[in-house]
């Protein structure tokens, strides 16, 4: 079983690389039963769309 | 309408600015990159209709710039220097993680409100600004290349000399201090 803080690392991995299969498993049965991770995970999206926005002069 | 280009590229001079600062940490060459972005602009033809479609095509003609310039650069990023990055690293992880690497009952990531209502907001992008300043310089050059200048990480390596596992150890440690800082100083205040 992953802990939060190996999670956290690949759920920064799969935005940079593909994952393995036995890597994909063991996240998504981690962040099915952890709520921080899956915060985590959403937060992951919103800074790369963030990121987008604002490396591409769409900011305010 | 033509906007009156002349008028707008001074009122977003200080965008374009910080931007290139932001990425490439030295007044000087962010300077260069800027008069040369403006230098451009002023010679292109386009026609915008708005500043916002203005502003987009300026930002493109500056991260050329700054790419460029990182590709002239060719600055090695020492491995002494990521060591120096790497201790507060440790120090944040302390604060979020317990011994067995669970999330501490303070620090478990919340559910951020609305984000896109944040991205309208100028006073969220100056957080993000300040957030990214705020991360150690070799680590947010990196993450920089890959987020805003579109940079793999097999090029990011080429660039800095860095292997590939540390390149991601590199950008999960800015990704962790990014999110912690929009948590602590924007989100959190926003929750319900």
């Amino acid at each position: 079983m992953l802990s939060c803080e190996q999670a956290t690392e690949l759920m920064s991995q799969e935005q940079d690389r593909p994952l393995s299969l036995a890597e994909r498993a063991g996240l998504r049965l981690h962040v099915w039963i952890c709520t921080g991770c899956s915060n985590y995970r959403r937060q992951m999206a919103v800074l790369r769309a963030a990121c987008r926005r604002f490396g591409s002069g769409g900011t305010p | 309408m033509e906007l009156d280009r002349q008028s707008e590229l001074n009122a977003l001079r200080p965008d374009l600015l910080r931007f290139a600062r932001l990425q490439l940490r030295d007044a000087g060459a962010a300077e260069d990159a800027v008069q040369e972005t403006l230098l451009a602009a002023l010679t292109g033809s386009h026609r915008f209709e708005s500043r916002s479609s203005y502003k987009t095509w300026l930002i493109s003609i500056l991260r050329n710039k700054i790419i460029d310039i990182i590709r002239s650069q060719s600055r090695e990023v020492s491995a002494t220097s990521l060591a120096d990055d790497e201790a507060g690293d440790e120090l944040l992880h302390e604060s979020l993680f317990d011994r067995r690497g669970h999330w501490k009952e303070t620090a478990r990531p919340g559910r951020w409100a609305d984000p896109e209502a944040s991205f309208e907001q100028q006073q969220f992008w100056r957080v993000f600004e300040a957030c990214l300043d705020h991360l150690p310089e070799k680590t947010a050059r990196v993450f920089m290349m890959r987020e805003f200048l579109g940079f793999e990480t097999g090029e990011i390596c080429k660039e800095t000399g860095i292997s590939a596992s540390n390149c991601w150890v590199v950008l999960h440690r800015a990704r962790m201090g990014l999110r912690t800082c929009l948590e602590d100083s924007w989100f959190a205040g926003a929750k319900a």
